[in-house]
């Protein structure tokens, strides 16, 4: 089975986000940059597949320059070849990720697209499903476990009010969400490995892809911020507080 | 997007009452571009449910009602949304925000042509230059969105528009015959709902969510009582959920379940980013922690500094007296 899998570069997940003061983007001096979480869990699903029955694991990045760093956590991880997109976030949205994606995917013909649910950036949880509504393919989102019988795969997918079985024909796309797995921390051989694993550099020109977008964030500000609120110190302040000042018993 | 169409989402036979903020915001852009909006419902024996929708001013209702329906499958269930769209003559598609929409919405979107907003919190400006926010970086940013294709999908953040006001007036309903175009590439196997007696998550005016330091199973019960006499929904954080203490759909957060009660209870929980993302818009905000550095004091209006242990039988009494249980 041949797998394409992604590998975004994004912010680190519990880093503070702050807007710069003009709000054309975020303050990113001293920012430590992680392959997305989500997209760990894809690997780490694709790894797996192909520890299990062999094939081979293609990782992707669509990013600047610094954007291999996490294609190569990918092929520490286990994937056996890189691609590289290199287009900055800045002038990328959802749909123009996914219009690259759809190229890579003609390219690389896989029987299976593994993505994260969402990017913990830009949260927008859509790029999997527009690849496979460009591509006419099923998706299975937010999956939770998987399951690969033949050309069929079964998969859990969490949602609001349960849990829900679906199952798909191969070629298919799959986002992963957390419980999926957990991620393998890359050993120090598999990381040197890594760095001689080939990585192929392409741009949205070479793709023939369209760099429109089709929405542009144009603006970014901090959220209103909650007013610090008390401590109190025991059960009978806290209820006097709720009742007589927040009216909220 | 002066034509928007608001898909209404149904959850075991009945309209999902989280889905409908969706028509608020449907009615605020119609309001601002100049339109009108209209409201689908899509599902097998669905079509005594469509005189719920009718009252909110919309235009049209549009049912959608065949047996192919019953169960969702985004491939499928996408060619249906844009076939009723070109039907209609809708320029835009919004829903809310929950698991539903999300699978849904980017394949309308992908074949539309047309821009995805998600998690859409606001509407800003109007007419020909009218913008929309959402929140990135888990709600640390706020981002102004424009839409620059001549559609637009948009996925709406429940929690940050009101519930659809009755009109008065009554909209029409059209059954509208659109297939269940089967292509055999996805099959639907089953689906294990989560039984509980307390109310959803997403529509609980008292929201209890509980976290690691909670410990087991047998800790985190203890948010039971209080619960059940405030009639509140129980929540939890990652930690809980991949502990399998709770099931998946109770998870408060950038991942998982985003709230706004009138009081959320966050207890043994620390106040990670991700899970603040979830709760954070909530109207009061009491936090017990046993460390009093603990994030979620800087979100909380009242905190409490202890073993929660200690703390939760005390807080369940005194509310017991306090009303009189
Ligand atoms: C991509 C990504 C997405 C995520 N999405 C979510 C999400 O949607 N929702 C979510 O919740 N998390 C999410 N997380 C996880 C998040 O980062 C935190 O790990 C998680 O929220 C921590 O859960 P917790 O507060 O229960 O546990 P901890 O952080 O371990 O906190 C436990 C707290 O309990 C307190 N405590 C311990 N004992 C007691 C006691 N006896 N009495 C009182 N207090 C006590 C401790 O002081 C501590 O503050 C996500 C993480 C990632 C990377």
């Amino acid at each position: 089975m041949k797998i394409l899998v992604t590998a975004k570069r994004v912010t680190d997940p519990d880093a503070k986000i702050r807007v710069k003061a003009d709000g054309t983007g975020i303050e990113t001096a001293g920012l430590e940059y992680k392959l997305n979480p989500f997209c760990e869990n894809a690997i780490e699903a694709a790894v797996q597949l192909q520890e299990k029955q062999g094939g081979e694991v293609v990782a992707v990045t669509i990013g600047d320059d610094d954007a291999v760093q996490n294609l190569r956590t990918a092929l520490a991880m286990g994937a056996d070849r890189g691609i590289h997109v290199k287009l900055p976030d800045a002038q990328m949205d959802s749909d123009l990720a996914a219009r690259i994606l759809v190229k890579l995917f003609e390219q690389e013909k896989p029987d299976l697209f593994l993505l994260g649910k969402q990017a913990v950036d830009g949260d927008s949880n859509q790029v999997g499903q527009l690849v496979a509504e460009y591509l006419d393919l099923p998706q299975a989102c937010f999956a939770s476990k998987l399951e690969v019988a033949g050309d069929k795969l079964t998969v859990d997918r969490e949602l609001d009010g349960g849990m829900e079985t679906i199952q798909v024909g191969l070629p298919a796309v799959v986002t992963a969400d957390l419980r999926l797995n957990t991620p393998r921390l890359p050993t120090l051989p598999n990381v040197l490995k890594a760095k001689r694993k080939p990585v192929q550099e392409l741009t949205i020109d070479a793709l023939g892809v369209d760099p429109a977008l089709t929405v542009a964030t144009i603006a970014y500000e901090a959220p209103p911020a909650r007013k610090g609120g008390i401590k109190v110190k025991t059960v009978e302040e806290l209820m006097d507080k709720l009742v007589n000042e927040a009216k909220a018993l | 997007m002066k034509n928007i169409l608001v898909i209404a989402e149904t959850f075991q036979g009945k309209i999902r009452k989280t889905s409908l903020p969706a028509v608020t915001f449907a009615a605020e852009l119609a309001g601002k571009v100049g339109g009108e909006f209209s409201i689908a419902l899509f599902g097998s024996g669905v079509a005594g449910l469509a005189g719920e929708l009718t009252g909110f001013g919309a235009k049209n209702v549009y049912v959608v009602d065949a047996p192919g329906f019953a169960n969702y499958l985004g491939g499928p269930w996408a060619k249906a949304v844009v076939a009723l769209a070109q039907q209609a003559g809708a320029t835009a598609v919004a829903a809310v925000s929950d698991t539903f929409s999300r699978d849904l919405l980017p394949r309308v979107a992908a074949r539309m042509g047309a821009g995805m907003v998600s998690e859409t919190t606001a509407i800003v400006g109007d007419g020909a230059g009218v913008k929309f926010q959402r929140p990135m970086w888990a709600g640390n940013v706020l981002g102004t969105v424009e839409v620059r294709t001549p559609t637009a999908v948009f996925g709406v953040r429940g929690t940050d528009f009101d519930p659809p006001k009755a009109t008065g007036g009554a909209s029409a309903v059209q059954n509208a015959s659109i297939a269940f175009a089967d292509d055999g590439k996805a099959t639907y196997v089953k689906f294990e709902p989560t039984v509980s007696a307390r109310p959803d998550l997403a529509e609980a005016a008292v929201v209890i969510s509980g976290g690691r330091g909670l410990k087991d199973a047998a800790g985190f019960a203890l948010l039971n009582p209080l619960a059940d006499m405030l009639k509140a929904a129980i929540g939890a954080t990652r930690a809980v959920v991949d502990a399998g203490i709770c099931p998946n759909d109770l998870q408060v957060g950038q991942t998982g379940r985003v709230v706004a009660p009138q009081l959320y209870f966050a207890v043994g929980l620390s106040g990670a980013i991700q899970h603040v993302a979830g709760m954070k818009n909530s109207k009061v905000i009491v936090a017990i922690n046993k460390d009093e550095e603990a994030p979620i004091f800087s979100v909380a209006d009242y905190g409490l500094v202890g073993d929660a242990f200690k703390i939760l039988p005390e807080l369940t009494d005194a509310i017991r007296k306090h009303k009189g249980l």
